[in-house]
């Protein structure tokens, strides 16, 4: 046992001394992609770095001033958990000192990391976190999607005037920011199409990680509602409309934009066929010419369709490269001032202008599942 | 409440009980034999469901060929672990073993992420076990159906194997005092053996039956079911297996009747679990049939 300890203590020191030894690596200008790789939105996290990646292939460098420097990836797994996300962010901006944080898909984990880059004067650009409190009072966070008041209304009207629905039961996610605030914004807008105070019969909660939903699903079964909205993470709300179907209900479901993940029909296999939910980007719409330029690449490289979240990747990564070669220095400070000024940036999912509070304002798509594919329904402009 | 929608609750709280009561009984036979809460047990569990579904989707095995291999190798791995990780250990302090226990969980669940992956992973349930069954106005998957029977079966062949059998009395034997047990010529690591591996077999069990019914895998799905069932056997009265069981179907029923009657607090429900143990920790630490200084296996 001790001689095996001597002999990695070895190898160890053999490795070190190897890396020592290597060629000074060229400065690099570094893009902290703060994701979470593992846990229970991994899924999600992964579409998001394909989309960074693919980028990161095609545009690998980056000019400042006069100089052309190599953009490279520092990777931090926030693993789907606020408290791991707040060290993963603080990993990024004090050890590998990072000048653009990208990321994290959802809204709680970007949360998390808010005070830390606020705090170090490091520009963060959310990509899919829709939930208004992100950006919100936060000079260094802005997002290239749109916000959950604008997500939550156009699927209150979706449900109002396409499922012509009078009663919705509402299912949230309590430990998770987005789906509460989207919930609410749903509830908000439905309730004024309505006109009816009365026409959400209950709000049900459930943990992140909660695996049966059984109490809260015989709960609906006695409300009757037309319509059900169950905004939450993918793997559980894949659960959620599954146990719906094996109770025998068969009210329609409506969700948002977290649903887009190949886990969600993977684990809900047959029953999620029909749900409806909006996004950000559908391949069969496409908006710029990077749209263009995106879906070419993505389908060379992965032989797939890319989800709407992927794009967004993509775009995050566009918005921060052009914003320093824009700033001409790697000063944090002037690379905020510089994506603050980001204005018609054309982008894969739509075209980029940020509003007062860092948001970008774009049309929201509608899909659903079919024949166990994401289809395309309609755009519904904000 | 309407009775029908008390009996659909009821029927949904028998299903995830005997899920929970599957596990707990691993818990409780090897705190009953070596006093030692295995905190890996959880991730056994997740081990059992992760090889069956690669035994289903890799392999090609139709449904029972997949359960059976990965119920076999997890009943080898949990023996494994117990060589490895708490044999070494046995006269140590029982606080290095439960830190031992602890890190061979953090062990297990970061070797997980690493070869299966951190995305999650959707669990192809057989047919027959995926079918809709309406009894009366109540409905339910038949494969929650399926759950409880195989849990009132385990019970039956455990209390057989405990009470009458020549291993049982040995296990009786060990659980009462070790050291004189092995003086009594009782091999004593053949008996830890074959409680680990039992333990671990039924944890396989109950994690293949769990993503059947919950078809979705990760690297981290053992953590809460094992909190869950630790507290379940600890309710029973751990070291008694009929207390588990007795301790898993509570639970279930608990969880399910606060979501039931109080849908406002239902975000609460694993807190409810948390609290129950206090409960009865600072009541009746011994658990309902739990009794002082009686047989424990």
């Amino acid at each position: 046992m001790k001689r095996f300890g001597i002999a990695l203590a070895s190898i160890a020191i053999l490795a070190l001394a190897l890396v020592g030894c290597g060629p000074a690596k060229p400065a690099a200008v570094k893009f902290g992609v703060f994701e979470p790789m593992t846990g229970a939105n991994a899924g999600g996290g992964a579409l998001e770095v394909e989309g960074i990646k693919l980028a990161n292939q095609l545009y690998p460098t980056v000019k400042v001033g006069d100089k052309e420097m190599k953009i490279e990836l520092v990777i931090a797994d926030n693993k789907s958990d606020k408290v791991e996300a707040a060290n993963a962010a603080q990993r990024l901006v004090d050890k590998d000192k990072v000048q653009v944080v990208l990321g994290s898909w959802g809204s709680s984990l970007s949360m998390a990391a808010g005070p830390i880059v606020k705090d170090k004067k490091i520009p963060a650009i959310g990509l899919s976190c829709t939930n208004p409190l992100v950006t919100k009072d936060n000079e260094f966070y802005f997002r290239v999607c749109f916000i959950d008041p604008f997500q939550g209304t156009v699927m209150a009207n979706y449900a109002f005037k396409e499922v012509k629905a009078k009663k919705a039961v509402i299912i949230r996610e309590v430990s998770n920011d987005y789906s509460v605030g989207l919930a609410k914004f749903f509830v908000d807008s439905f309730k004024k199409l309505t006109g009816d105070d009365k026409s959400i019969l209950a709000e049900l909660n459930y943990n992140t990680g909660d695996q049966d939903f059984s109490a809260q699903l015989t709960e609906v079964k006695k409300f009757k509602p037309d319509v059900i909205f169950a905004p939450g993470n993918f793997t559980e709300s894949a659960l959620i409309v599954k146990q719906a179907k094996e109770l025998g209900i068969k009210t329609p479901f409506l969700g948002g934009d977290t649903w887009e993940t190949p886990e969600f029909i993977d684990v809900g296999k047959k029953s999620v066929e029909g749900v409806v939910f909006s996004t950000f980007f559908a391949t069969e719409v496409p908006i710029t010419e990077t749209s263009k330029t995106f879906l070419d690449a993505y389908r060379k490289q992965y032989n797939k369709e890319p989800a709407a979240v992927t794009a967004l990747g993509f775009d995050g990564y566009l918005v921060a490269r052009a914003a320093i070669e824009k700033a001409a220095t790697l000063d944090t400070v002037k690379i905020r001032d510089a994506i603050n000024e980001t204005k018609d940036f054309p982008g894969a999912a739509g075209m980029i202008t940020f509003d007062a509070d860092r948001n970008a304002t774009k049309s929201a798509v509608i899909k659903t599942v079919k024949d166990g594919k994401f289809t395309y329904l309609t755009t519904v402009q904000p | 409440m309407t009775l029908t929608l008390f009996f659909q609750h009821l029927a949904n709280a028998l299903s995830l009980g005997s899920l929970y009561a599957l596990i707990a009984i691993g818990y409780t036979m090897v705190y009953g034999i070596l006093r030692l809460i295995n905190f890996a047990h959880g991730d056994v569990f997740m081990l059992g469901s992760y090889l069956a579904f690669y035994g289903a989707a890799v392999l090609l095995l139709p449904w029972w060929g997949s359960l059976l291999l990965a119920v076999g190798v997890t009943t080898f791995f949990g023996v494994g672990l117990e060589r490895v990780a708490y044999r070494p250990l046995r006269d140590s302090p029982r606080i290095s073993v439960m830190v031992s226990a602890i890190g061979a969980s953090f062990l297990i669940e970061s070797l997980a992420t690493v070869i299966f992956g951190g995305r999650p992973k959707g669990v192809q349930t057989p047919d027959w076990l995926n079918v809709i069954v309406n009894i009366g106005p109540i409905t339910v998957m038949s494969v929650s159906l399926v759950i409880p029977v195989i849990a009132f079966v385990v019970l039956a062949v455990l209390l057989w194997i405990v009470h009458r059998t020549k291993t049982g009395m040995a296990m009786r034997a060990v659980s009462t005092d070790l050291d004189a047990a092995r003086l009594m010529a009782i091999d004593v690591n053949k008996i830890v053996s074959f409680t680990f591996g039992t333990g671990s077999f039924l944890a396989a069990l109950g994690g293949i039956m769990w993503s059947y019914k919950y078809p979705q895998l990760n690297p981290l799905m053992g953590v809460m079911p094992g909190l869950k069932c630790f507290i379940a056997a600890v309710i029973g009265g751990i070291g008694n297996i009929t207390g588990a069981v007795l301790g898993g179907f509570l639970l279930g029923f608990i969880e399910l009747m606060t979501v039931a009657f109080l849908p406002e607090l239902s975000g609460y429900r694993d807190a409810f679990a948390f609290v129950l143990l206090i409960i009865v920790l600072l009541v009746k630490p011994t658990g309902l049939l739990g009794k002082n200084q009686a047989e424990k296996v």
